[in-house]
């Protein structure tokens, strides 16, 4: 038994060392742009830069749209296929997977092809157009993880239940849909967001191949020119993802929480 | 359910179909066709004609090197995934350690998964790059030279070991749980029996874990197989990988011909599908241990 408990630790402490000296070393990293001393200069830097706002608001609002689009099209098409039509959800498992399996830069490439300019739905010959194209692509990656924490948020909901009681009060499907189901699955909804967040904000492939300005193809560009913004970048993107993860994981606790009050 | 009334199960069934409708022709238009389109280019010359050229000339020498390194870098990384989340997971569920550390490895653990794509390769520079914290602690404290051993982080060896960070965690999170379905019984029978720690996991436990174990390996490796981000921040495009050749050809057609572009695509979704396919396979065996 006192071996194990030798391994045990002895497993953590390379994890630890692992894990937590590429953070450390790009903390400290980040500090030394002023020389002899430590200083936050990377970044004011960074801050300070135009291009860091611009693209990082573009990110922000991109994945807004890809939360608010994604969930309106995940959410009623979960909720239909439970109540309708649950021959269909092995399919709808399958599909939600698929992005799993075909690497994202084989999917943008098949957009690239099939709706450039010169095609029958020319997406990429407007900025508007390849911007929705964009939120597409978002909606798509993040399909297997939105999927999956809206339908395990309503396997604890007894959809039948709610949709015959709601009819009997004489609601009408939006109604049924926005002020009954959505509530409902509020919690695998935000699971789902901030994931979907977490993986959108500094996404590269798609965004570079569109060629839209966001927030990973800037950090990228940021990266091959310049010394200690880069670090900089890195310590606030694994902030930004922690923020995310940290809210998820509230958010599971609280709707854990839930059923056993009621 | 009476028969006179089929007309209006037909319109039921009408309606209860066209619910899905949204989804279907998002997943084919966003999804399957982009895919299908790839693909059948795969089999086809510029002009239309149906060749298998496209997929011979994937077996030339870039192509085929680039393919390689891939799966090299991709096979070590997950491997080496494995094996230290493995070892990590069943110290935080078998090792009998304060509960904190697996609450803290769980939550760290779902970070550093989704910490991923260019910023990784930004932390992985900034320790182990040539002025990075690791190789100047090496050199100022030991007087050793990291870079005079050959080591390079823009190589096979660098890229493993970056691609780690998001390969241990992922491997945590997803081997935890099947951890926690080895139950006590079976380890106290077998001691009672008589057998040592080594037989308890020569006979029960690796045998009841290996489907998971293998299975979430094959994720792993997917996973890395199509990951680009990383690899471009940290190499530029002169590490010879697939995800970069084929960004390279996205972007200037490099190969010279759109439809061999297509047959490397193809060549990759055969690949991380193949691993997903014995992957989901082996989770349903894993499964059966579970319930």
């Amino acid at each position: 038994m006192k071996t194990s408990k030798f391994l045990a630790w002895l497993a953590i402490a390379i994890g630890v060392i692992y894990f937590f000296i590429p953070l450390l070393g790009t903390f400290e990293f980040s500090l030394r742009m002023r020389r002899g001393e430590y200083s936050l200069d990377a970044y004011g830097s960074v801050f300070s830069d135009v291009q860091f706002q611009q693209t990082f608001g573009f990110s922000i609002l991109m994945a807004l749209f890809t939360i608010v689009f994604g969930m309106l099209l995940v959410v009623p098409t979960a909720y239909w296929v439970r109540l309708r039509l649950p021959q269909m959800r092995p399919v709808l498992e399958f599909i939600t997977l698929m992005p799993l399996v075909i690497p994202a830069i084989v999917i943008v490439f098949g957009y690239l092809r099939l709706y450039n300019s010169s095609s029958y739905i020319p997406f990429t010959g407007s900025i508007f157009g390849t911007n929705v194209l964009l939120v597409m692509s978002y909606i798509t990656l993040s399909l297997p993880y939105m999927y999956r924490s809206v339908d395990t948020a309503m396997r604890t909901i007894d959809v039948r239940t709610l949709t015959e009681a709601a009819e009997i009060l004489g609601a009408k499907w939006p109604t049924i849909l926005f002020r009954c189901i959505f509530p409902n699955v509020m919690s695998g909804v935000l699971s789902g967001a901030f994931i979907t967040f977490a993986i959108v904000i500094g996404e590269f492939t798609m965004a570079s191949l569109l060629d839209r300005p966001a927030f990973g193809p800037y950090l990228q560009l940021v990266g091959a020119n310049k010394a200690y913004e880069p670090s900089a970048l890195a310590i606030i993107a694994f902030a930004i993802t922690w923020l995310s993860m940290g809210l998820l994981q509230l958010v599971s606790r609280f709707s854990k929480l839930a059923p056993s009050k009621a | 359910m009476s028969s006179a009334s089929s007309s209006f199960i037909d319109r039921r069934t009408i309606i209860d179909w066209l619910g899905i409708v949204p989804f279907m022709i998002f997943a084919m238009m966003f999804l399957i066709i982009p895919t299908l389109y790839l693909v059948t280019g795969a089999f086809f010359t510029a002009d239309g004609q149906f060749t298998f050229k496209n997929i011979a000339d994937l077996f030339t020498p870039t192509i085929l090197s680039a393919y390689w390194i891939s799966i090299r870098i991709s096979l070590a990384s997950s491997l080496g995934g494995a094996l230290i989340g493995f070892f990590l997971a069943w110290a935080v569920v078998l090792g009998g350690l304060p509960s904190w550390i697996r609450s803290g490895l769980l939550t760290f653990s779902g970070v550093a998964s989704n910490f991923a794509g260019v910023p990784l390769a930004f932390a992985f520079i900034a320790t182990l790059g040539r002025t990075g914290l690791v190789t100047l602690f090496l050199r100022d404290w030991f007087g050793f030279n990291l870079y005079s051993t050959g080591f390079n982080l823009l190589s096979f060896f660098g890229l493993t070991i970056t691609y780690m960070f998001f390969q241990i965690p992922l491997m945590v999170l997803i081997l935890t749980p099947a951890l926690d379905g080895l139950k006590r019984e079976w380890r106290e029978a077998s001691e009672s029996l008589g057998a040592s720690t080594w037989q308890y996991w020569r006979m029960v436990g690796l045998p009841i874990l290996w489907p998971s174990l293998l299975g979430t390996t094959l994720l792993l490796f997917a996973n890395a197989f199509g990951a680009i981000a990383t690899a471009y921040a940290l190499t530029g495009a002169s590490l010879n990988i697939v995800p970069i050749l084929l960004y390279a050809q996205i972007r200037g057609d490099v190969l010279h011909n759109p439809n061999l572009g297509y047959a490397l695509a193809l060549g990759m979704i055969v690949i991380t599908g193949l691993s997903n396919i014995l992957y989901i396979w082996l989770r349903m065996r894993a499964e059966r241990w579970q319930k």
